[in-house]
């Protein structure tokens, strides 16, 4: 009889958190956004107005409530680079779109960020790089900042490289880094200081007229 | 990748913006992409039902047929639309697929329809979603649950023998299945009745007989009568050792033959009386001994060779094991307690029962399955409480896995009745699937024999039956092949025939070549070669029409008459010399067998069976060509 009364009682305790979490569940789908219109995004950025609609189209398919959560930005960008651990590198761009900080991206965001990325100046570009590499959005890049971007970017690379990764690889790249980027040798790297020697590194300049127009 | 993760490739692109600064070398260049960028809609036909869809929402998938370049195939460039010939609705949950990224299983389809719509899209059912892969897959189970019982028992038991098998291969056959000859079923049936008859001479044993003069005391049969009973013992045992000696001999695999269950049921049932034999006469022994002729009792269990029943009782007892061993874990744990609370309740009580723990496992196991055989009752009124709480969880224990094997047995007697009678419809399937098929092959042979292959215009009309274009190239095929190889199509019957002659060496006059093939008979065809030498003995020169007979195998009968036509008799079937200006006229009389016949009437018109000739009578004689099916 006891074991009847277990298991009994194991029922019920089970049943009450699925209730809850179809709960939460109900709530969160209730939160629908919509973008604005059509016209004005075409105005705010350099799409034209088909690319628009074939990137919503794709982002409502993904994301029917209208927004994108980092959950599901750190699961897509796992799905592009599977071969390593892309969550931290995602962690970061997913805060370089959330332009509003509050912990999800709407269309617009998302869209905005796609129109500076690539139809932007090359100005708009090094400036939204920036803004990347400042993980705590103080105007300046610093030593730890710089590593762990770039250790997220070799935590993308995963275990199996040629040559094997060996060393502390990325701390040595961002050490060259810094060589190139840091003028005045302050430690820090500020806005105008990357955009410079950017902009005097002809090999970037040449990778990001690449990347210009790549839908 | 998943669905739409082709969606953020844009944002993914844009994201490697971010490595420019750090990267060390100059970036390759990116794929152009010369498609259209702008998204289209397109339009798919499938049989009538016109399906239209985003050209982005297709290519999400590019490792299926409608997101790859393999669509191209199926555009129809009048229409300007890709059209399939397949089952509009299944098409509707394919393209679902495509726009919710989630597969779905629709439960009034045929599975293996479904499958088959999904292997020609090109989508692999492991993504079907989780909402419908449950069932899906008992579907799916079930289903080849069922085939594989088809396959079996096609090719198990009743095909026959091949025909170079060794004597230890035809006596295992003959042990497996007793229904293949009629020595095996004597056999069967032999031992199935001294086994009946050793467990009958156990239980009469014991019954007491009238007591032998002059003494008071009932005797057990079995020691009155002991000798005969011993003698009987002994029949059973030899019969059981020689049948045990004669599998072992006939298995194809030994090991696995002895340690498989009937074999030691088998040896268990045999080795007391051995075992006894070597026995002394011991009394202290003896015990033992007695102990061991409780085995005998397991020659019960060689029944099941016998009984199917008794074979799916079995197998659902071992299928439901997980069911019982609950069952009897739970029983334990309630036990265990019960017990423990009752000793302790009625531990007061003077000149109690339950003097110890274990002693009230006893009432507990009656109580809890509602035995109640009173010769222990609690006497405080705690142990009444206790108690009756025992047998009304008793009843929920045990009625709690007891459906559950009720519904195995259940299912796995009725896919064992379902396999019975698909066996028993699947010979008359077959014989017409077959006949069918033989059809076309005949069709061809046919077609030689009516002098196909020459052109004509005249009464010759008669021989030619009509053909349908796709038959003319299909004939033709065929007969280019032969000239190719220089060999010709034959049916089975003609190159089992074949064989025979070629053994004999059958070219010379007609006489010699009957009474040469009376004393033939190959291993290849036993049967046959018995039945056409008797009918060859009865040659004379005669036509007849022979009447449609039902025999075992596929006969084609040509007779002849006149002897001048012996030279194409002889000829082998190279060369053929047909002409149809002749009068010959062929009759094909087809019969589709309704009962089984195993015995023909040996009616039937003599012929010397020459392989797949035409004749080239002359004389009002007439070809006469009968093609008989039987059930096979």
């Amino acid at each position: 009889m006891g074991a009847v009364v277990g298991t009994l009682t194991m029922q019920t305790r089970q049943r009450q958190p699925s209730r809850d979490k179809i709960d939460d569940e109900l709530e969160m789908t209730m939160v629908c956004h919509r973008p604005e219109g059509l016209e004005q995004l075409e105005a705010q950025t350099n799409f034209s107005k088909q690319e628009l609609q074939v990137l919503y189209r794709g982002f409502k398919n993904e994301c029917p409530s209208g927004v994108v959560n980092e959950e599901t930005f750190k699961h897509i960008y796992a799905q592009f680079f599977p071969h390593g651990d892309a969550s931290t590198y995602a962690h970061y761009l997913f805060n370089a779109f959330d332009t509003r900080n509050n912990g999800s991206i709407k269309f617009e965001d998302f869209v905005m960020g796609l129109s500076t990325l690539l139809r932007g100046t090359v100005r708009d570009k090094l400036e939204w790089t920036f803004h990347l590499y400042d993980i705590n959005k103080d105007g300046f890049i610093n030593k730890e900042e710089m590593t762990e971007i770039v250790r997220a970017i070799y935590d993308m690379m995963g275990k199996y490289t040629y040559p094997a990764l060996k060393g502390d690889v990325p701390k040595a790249h961002v050490d060259a880094f810094f060589e190139k980027m840091d003028k005045n040798k302050d430690g820090v790297v500020t806005l105008e200081e990357f955009v410079l020697a950017c902009q005097e590194d002809e090999n970037m300049m040449r990778s990001m007229q690449l990347f210009e127009n790549v839908m | 990748m998943a669905a739409g993760v082709a969606t953020w490739l844009p944002f993914a692109r844009a994201a490697a913006v971010g490595w420019l600064p750090l990267a060390k070398k100059t970036m390759p260049k990116p794929p152009i992409d010369k498609k259209n960028r702008n998204d289209e809609i397109l339009f798919v036909n499938v049989s009538g039902l016109r399906f239209q869809t985003w050209k982005n929402t297709l290519d999400r998938y590019p490792d299926t047929l409608l997101g790859s370049s393999e669509k191209e195939f199926f555009y129809n460039e009048d229409t300007q639309e890709y059209f399939f010939d397949r089952d509009p609705e299944m098409f509707r949950h394919i393209l679902n697929f495509y726009r919710t990224g989630r597969l779905h299983y629709p439960r009034q389809e045929c599975i293996q329809a479904f499958d088959e719509e999904l292997a020609f899209f090109g989508i692999v059912p492991d993504i079907i979603g989780d909402c419908c892969m449950e069932e899906y897959r008992d579907r799916k189970k079930e289903n080849q649950e069922r085939l594989a019982v088809d396959t079996e028992a096609e090719m198990a038991t009743d095909t026959p023998l091949p025909p170079h098998s060794t004597h230890r291969e035809r006596l295992w056959r003959a042990f497996e299945n007793p229904h293949t000859s009629t020595m095996a079923l004597v056999f069967y049936y032999v031992t199935g009745f001294f086994i009946a008859v050793s467990v009958i001479a156990n239980v009469v044993e014991t019954v007491p007989c009238r007591p032998l003069k002059g003494s008071k005391k009932d005797l057990p049969c079995g020691e009155k009568y002991s000798l005969a009973f011993f003698c009987m013992d002994t029949a059973c045992v030899l019969i059981f050792t020689f049948e045990y000696l004669m599998r072992l001999f006939a298995a194809p695999s030994r090991c696995k033959f002895m340690r498989s269950v009937m074999s030691v049921i088998d040896v268990v049932a045999i080795m007391p009386y051995y075992i006894g034999l070597v026995m002394p006469e011991n009394e202290d022994v003896s015990g033992a001994f007695v102990t061991l002729r409780v085995f005998r009792v397991f020659r019960i269990f060689k029944f099941s060779r016998h009984s199917q029943g008794l074979r799916i009782l079995g197998y659902t007892l071992k299928s439901c094991a997980s069911e019982l061993g609950f069952l009897l874990f739970s029983l334990t744990m309630a036990i265990i307690i019960f017990a423990t609370v009752m000793f302790y309740a009625e531990k007061g009580t003077k000149g109690t029962n339950f003097t110890s723990i274990p002693a009230s496992f006893w009432y507990t196991i009656v109580t809890m399955t509602t035995l109640g055989y009173g010769d222990m009752v609690p006497n405080t009124i705690a142990g009444k409480i206790f108690g009756s709480i025992c047998s009304l969880s008793g009843v929920l224990v045990i009625a709690l896995p007891v459906p559950v094997i009720v519904s195995n047995f259940s299912r796995i007697y009725h896919q064992n009745q379902r396999a019975d009678k698909m066996r028993a419809q699947q010979k008359v399937r077959l014989a017409r699937i077959r006949l069918a098929k033989k059809g076309t092959t005949n069709a061809f042979l046919q077609y030689k024999e009516d002098g196909g292959f020459h052109d004509r215009d005249h009464d010759g009309a008669l021989c030619l039956k009509n053909r349908s274009s796709f038959e003319h190239q299909h004939h033709h095929l065929l007969h280019c092949l032969e000239k190719t190889t220089n060999h010709e199509f034959t049916d089975e019957l003609t190159f089992s025939e074949m064989c025979m002659t070629e053994s004999v060496g059958y070219r010379t006059s007609r006489s010699t070549s009957i009474s040469s093939q009376q004393g033939v008979s190959t291993s290849c065809c036993p049967r046959r070669a018995k039945r056409r030498a008797i009918r060859l003995a009865n040659s004379t020169v005669s036509v007849s029409r022979g009447s449609v007979q039902e025999l075992d195998t596929l006969h084609v009968h040509k007779t002849t008459i006149r002897p001048q036509s012996r030279s194409s008799l002889n000829a082998r079937t190279e060369d053929l010399k047909l002409n149809c200006d002749d009068r010959d006229f062929t009759a094909a009389i087809i019969s589709i067998p309704t009962p089984p016949a195993n015995t023909p009437d040996e009616s039937l018109p003599p012929s010397p069976a020459i392989p797949g000739i035409l004749r080239n009578s002359r004389s009002s004689s007439f070809t006469h060509e009968t093609v008989k099916i039987s059930s096979l």
